[in-house]
């Protein structure tokens, strides 16, 4: 831990003043914001699984296709950047936490210090500006805390750039241009075309994200800086306590208006009555009547 | 002539004979429909051949509750179901804005769950409110000029919709779609914004929404009671409640579903209202339509179409090439897993994966109590079997009797021939990887 290092934000600015802004020929700058997560069972702090994944994302698009190295974080020539940022109270126990990240393979992290209970996205919203980035990654909801999901869209709406939801895999395309791989429900997936600079915020089917190796994470450097904090006042009014169990919906009867009804409302089975059975038609009748079925539930799609 | 009552004793006796051949008309000719008769002597004579009905089995039925039992009342029932009221909200003051998700243009079961939350909302207000129904895209069944209140949106409890089906919302366009969000806001300034919380659809508007008018919603909600919102927190973990009538209540809420009980008192009109002017976004995300994913790479718990074997398949390559054909998930039964046909990661059932697929074809497969369990969710179950008494047949909506061999044969062969005749019109335009079929 002593070798957290302070660097001023004058000296940020400078950095990122010869730093690209996506066009050809440039190095690419990516940032990802990261969180402190939290098991769904234990609740013990972790690291972010969709952040973590954020990061894989962020490293193999600066690695390029094909190619395995892990940039060190250090902007070479032709070489993109990544800029690792947190904003939180980053207690001691959350360090140990965001070292995980750095053992993902990347040099150093910015470490915005936070009162507890602050509104993380103006410091946030500071940083990536002064960052110079082309492609702010994230997850796509906070484990802890509320998990609204709104940090992505409020920093992207904050510099206004466009946001782009659920990516799974991204592509450059060359001349700043971005290919953008989205997952929608059931598996299926959407080609999306962005311009950068943009957010993008990453599905939890996207890519797992890569070991973290402990020796690295102590390597790495975690840069803090503590900014003024800027109160929560809605989170600060609002009760939070440990999660109820929903209940039940009990089945109704549309107008049970007896107990009889309600009765047979409530022990209804939903089990289906059994369909049509097909027994002494010809396979191919049998077969013609499965296509309908399929056709009908439109899940043959024409390739 | 006279009033004395004379009997004729040859009718009587046909009367008394029930196999006599004019027995009927001779009942019809002295008690007539009547059930009850003066008696020659002049009192009161009740015939019990003529009291009740048959049934439906051609029993004789009694009915002693003299039309005021279970038939009658059901019959009103019927009657009442037809005709629910319909309530019309004539000058709203104030509005609730529900964004229906409304995919292939049909209500799902959240956005009725979402419009009956709206509907408690809207009618919990002290002053006149309506609930607004926006959709994004074409409907299925159109909305006349006039009131619906027939209609899906009128039955869900819209008393107004509008509708935004131009070209420029279709697809992933949520830069336009914030734009028409916002127009609405300006026009009507609704008291909330309600979205069901649908991953990429009620949840992304709603975020864009918040984000742009800077407000804090009420994200992941589940409860909505006693004037107070409850929501969901990162991980499920905590929940977050937050007072509606505070002056930081949030205006935008993404509810989950089963969030309230849907709307079935009454009918509302569903009204068109006349759109806002909507200025054209600058579109910087553009859709480049879906991409072709191979089906046996979706992760089976979310897989749409799963074709499943079980211990009836003898050809294995035939059932791969049948699945690659009709584009199926391949799935497998315990038995066909442990008989080391197909990997571990591919069981449906307790033990396995618990699918919830739309479509699930069971090829050979008899239905233990485990594997019936893993497919409670799925929507149309397809049996393909040999023995028509199995438990698989009992529980499938279409179920085949027969070799399965020839059947999967006969349906690759099918989905082949289909498979070139949808395909055909696209081949001119399928001539590269910028031109991906939007679904």
């Amino acid at each position: 831990m002593s070798r957290d290092s302070i660097k001023s934000p004058a000296a940020t600015l400078a950095s990122n003043l010869n730093s690209s802004t996506g066009q050809t020929g440039k190095p690419l700058t990516i940032t990802t914001l990261v969180s402190v997560g939290q098991h769904p069972k234990s609740g013990r702090a972790r690291v972010a699984d969709q952040d973590a994944k954020a990061l894989e994302l962020a490293l193999s698009l600066s690695a390029g296709k094909g190619t395995a190295a892990v940039g060190k974080g250090e902007a070479g020539a032709g070489k993109s950047q990544i800029n690792l940022i947190h904003a939180g109270t980053a207690t001691a126990e959350q360090q140990l936490v965001l070292r995980g990240y750095l053992g993902m393979g990347v040099g150093q992290m910015r470490v915005l210090k936070q009162s507890d209970g602050a509104d993380v996205i103006p410091v946030l919203v500071d940083a990536v500006r002064k960052s110079g980035s082309d492609v702010v990654l994230t997850g796509s909801r906070a484990e802890a805390g509320e998990g609204s999901g709104m940090t992505p869209y409020l920093v992207a709406q904050s510099l206004g750039w466009p946001m782009v939801p659920a990516a799974v895999e991204i592509t450059a395309v060359g001349s700043g241009e971005f290919e953008i791989l989205q997952a929608l429900p059931r598996g299926q997936r959407r080609l999306l075309k962005v311009r950068a600079p943009f957010v993008a915020s990453i599905d939890a089917a996207a890519a797992e994200a890569r070991q973290t190796a402990w020796a690295a994470g102590q390597r790495g450097a975690l840069e803090h800086m503590t900014l003024s904090s800027n109160d929560d006042a809605v989170l600060a009014e609002a009760a939070v306590e440990p999660a109820r169990k929903r209940p039940k919906r009990i089945a109704r009867a549309k107008k049970a208006k007896t107990a009889a009804d309600r009765f047979k409302a409530a022990t209804a089975k939903s089990a289906s009555k059994g369909g049509a059975v097909l027994v002494k038609e010809s396979a191919e009748e049998k077969a013609e009547a499965i296509y309908q079925m399929l056709l009908s539930q439109g899940v043959l799609k024409a390739r | 002539m006279s009033d004395v009552i004379r009997k004729d004793p040859r009718k009587n006796w046909i009367l008394r004979n029930r196999l006599h051949p004019l027995h009927e008309q001779v009942v019809a000719e002295m008690n007539g429909p009547a059930a009850v008769v003066r008696g020659p002597s002049g009192l009161i004579r009740k015939n019990p051949h003529a009291v009740g009905f048959i049934g439906p089995n051609g029993i004789k039925r009694i009915d002693r509750l003299g039309g005021s039992g279970s038939a009658a009342a059901s019959a009103k029932r019927e009657q009442q179901e037809e005709q629910l009221p319909i309530i019309a909200i004539e000058q709203p003051q104030s509005y609730v804005v529900v964004v229906v998700d409304a995919a292939n243009g049909e209500l799902s079961a959240h956005d009725r769950d979402v419009l009956g939350q709206a509907r408690l909302l809207a009618d919990g207000r002290a002053e006149n409110t309506a609930v607004v129904a926006l959709v994004f895209g074409a409907l299925k069944a159109a909305l006349g000029e006039a009131a619906n209140p027939d209609h899906a949106f009128g039955l869900a409890g819209a008393d107004r919709v509008m509708l935004f089906d131009d070209e420029c919302y279709a697809g992933f366009a949520p830069e336009q779609q914030l734009e028409a969000m916002l127009a609405v806001d300006r026009q009507l300034s609704p008291v909330n914004w309600l979205f069901p919380d649908t991953h990429l659809s009620g949840n992304d508007r709603a975020l864009r929404l918040a984000a742009r008018l800077g407000e804090r919603p009420a994200m992941h909600a589940w409860q909505i009671k006693d004037g107070k919102v409850t929501s969901r927190g990162g991980s499920e973990m905590t929940d977050i409640t937050r007072d509606l009538a505070a002056a930081t209540a949030p205006r935008i809420l993404a509810l989950a579903s089963e969030c309230a009980l849907p709307v079935d008192e009454a009918r509302y009109e569903a009204r068109l209202l006349p759109l806002p002017s909507v200025p054209n976004a600058m579109v910087r995300i553009k859709d480049a339509g879906a991409v072709a994913v191979d089906p046996n790479q979706i992760a089976m718990g979310e897989a749409e179409f799963i074709l499943s074997a079980g211990n009836g398949i003898h050809d294995w390559d035939q059932f791969h090439a049948t699945a690659a054909a009709l584009g199926a998930t391949e799935g497998a039964s315990r038995v066909a897993v442990d008989n080391g046909f197909m990997p571990r990661f591919r069981q449906v059932g307790a033990t396995g994966t618990w699918v919830t697929a739309r479509v699930y074809i069971a090829v050979g497969i008899s239905g233990a109590v485990q594997h019936l369990q893993g497919i409670g969710s799925c929507e149309k179950v397809i049996a393909i079997n040999t023995d028509a008494g199995c438990d698989m047949v009992k529980r499938a909506d279409l179920s085949v009797i027969g070799d399965s061999q020839e059947i999967l044969a006969a349906l690759k062969a099918r989905a082949e021939q289909g498979a070139v005749a949808v395909s055909e019109p696209q081949q001119g335009k399928a001539d590269g990887e910028s031109n991906h079929n939007v679904a």
